[in-house]
């Protein structure tokens, strides 16, 4: 997402000045996303730049606020009319990280796996803390924020459990047993890997 | 294992093997684990990693191969088949993906059902009931038959059921079952107040988002325990690390 569309959808809610930008956005994201003023003016100076934001005659404190025009609401529109495209996200260090891990010498993939399943984890603990003290109807925005990190988590811990049956299934790198009789292969690999675990 | 004195739940070098010889399966091998009072402790596994087998063994109803188990200071070991049948009656609490409800009884008489056994009074066994159905949320359907009763309701009065009196370990596997995303929460939510009441809690999860509720999530693998998650930390720390 961008700050832009963030900072135009709370100017909908009516005008603003920048402080109270920033306040309600971090707001809406349960501090998720801290946002610096610096930010915020850029962001506002570039919405003004490209006509979806006007300024406003300065308050007698010296703010300035500013107020949507019908050009950034009609952009405001679009970006919720529009899906987010996967490809405009970073890509996943992590699925990165494994897919070298089996191919470096001298790396234990079953470690990495489990290190980063403990990780996420004790991160999926600690926001669900958040949401159970999180439970005033007004929380909600800020609770549904919370829920995608808690399904993203899950589904970051799954994938750890697939990448880790796959391991145990097909173990490159790893030296294989003494001729293993045929069809007792499964039986082997479980049974080192749980004598790796047990060693540790 | 020291410091262990105030432990509710205390697994020592627990094993358990099933059959004998080149048949045997070791379900658990060499478990230990200590769950205090105020402590959600997640148990997270594969299928067959032993976590079913962990909690049967917590709950007494199953015996170790080797090892101990103890409920309050209680090794389960040196209780006869009555004074196991009483601990688990009284202070133990079980959660499960089937509910197990008689249909012939009210929701009233299903939670009072385990004092109505331990010899309670009809009616204390109905107001201790009561409490622990407003307990769950549903102090108005007491009355109601679980045929009467939406599946979130059932598990609910299966909740009070495991929770009424003074159970001080709580003990559930798989509990969210079936149930939609938000039903299910609620259900881990209610655990997650008894525990801070002072309970000690065992969850058997394969969800990650239900151990999630737990102030301590330890992975069984083939029997072992292999890993424990580090204790929670400050939210504040949480964020900042949030973006990676």
């Amino acid at each position: 997402m961008s700050i832009r569309h963030g900072l135009l959808a709370l100017l909908e809610r009516g005008q603003m000045y920048g402080y109270q930008l920033r306040a309600a956005f971090e707001e809406s994201t349960g501090s998720t996303w801290p946002l610096n003023i610096g930010q915020v003016y850029t962001t506002l100076s570039r919405l003004e730049r490209d006509g979806l934001v006007r300024p406003l005659p300065e308050s007698e404190a010296g703010q300035r606020p500013y107020e949507i025009t019908d050009a950034g609401r009609a952009d405001l529109a679009l970006w919720f009319a529009t899906p987010i495209s996967r490809t405009d996200r970073p890509r996943d260090e992590l699925a990165i990280k494994l897919a070298l891990a089996l191919t470096t010498p001298g790396v234990d993939v079953r470690s990495v796996v489990q290190a980063q399943r403990s990780a996420t984890m004790r991160a999926l603990q600690e926001l669900t803390r958040l949401k159970y003290r999180s439970d005033r109807p007004e929380d909600l925005p800020w609770r549904l924020v919370l829920d995608s990190m808690v399904f993203q988590a899950e589904a970051e811990v799954r994938w750890l459990d697939h990448c880790e049956t796959s391991l145990v299934r097909h173990q490159p790198g790893v030296p294989a047993p003494p001729a293993p009789r045929p069809g007792d292969a499964d039986a082997s690999d479980a049974a080192r890997w749980a004598d790796e675990e047990a060693r540790r | 294992m020291s410091g262990a004195d105030d432990a509710v739940l205390e697994l020592r070098a627990v094993h358990r093997t099933h059959g004998a010889g080149p048949a045997a399966v070791h379900a658990l091998r060499g478990v230990s684990l200590v769950v205090r009072p105020g402590e959600l402790v997640a148990v997270m596994g594969p299928s067959g990693s032993g976590k079913s087998t962990l909690l049967a063994l917590a709950g007494g109803l199953d015996r170790p191969t080797r090892g101990e188990v103890r409920v309050e200071g209680q090794p389960l070991g040196a209780l006869d088949r009555r004074g196991l049948a009483q601990l688990r009656r009284r202070r133990i609490g079980y959660i499960f993906q089937q509910l197990n409800l008689l249909g012939s009884l009210s929701a009233v008489e299903n939670v009072a059902l385990p004092l109505e056994l331990d010899g309670a009074g009809g009616r204390r066994a109905r107001s201790a009931a009561l409490a622990a159905l407003a307990e769950v949320g549903l102090p108005a359907l007491g009355d109601r038959f679980p045929d009467q009763l939406s599946g979130g309701q059932q598990q609910r009065v299966a909740i009070a059921r495991a929770l009424v009196g003074d159970r001080r370990l709580v003990l559930a596997d798989e509990p969210t079952g079936a149930l939609d995303s938000q039903t299910g929460e609620a259900v881990l939510h209610l655990l997650r107040r008894r525990v801070d009441a002072g309970a000690a809690g065992v969850l058997v999860t394969h969800e990650a988002r239900h151990a999630g509720w737990a102030d301590r999530v330890v992975f069984l693998r083939d029997g072992v325990l292999v890993d424990t998650t580090a204790p929670l930390g400050s939210v504040e720390q949480l964020l900042s690390g949030s973006d990676r």
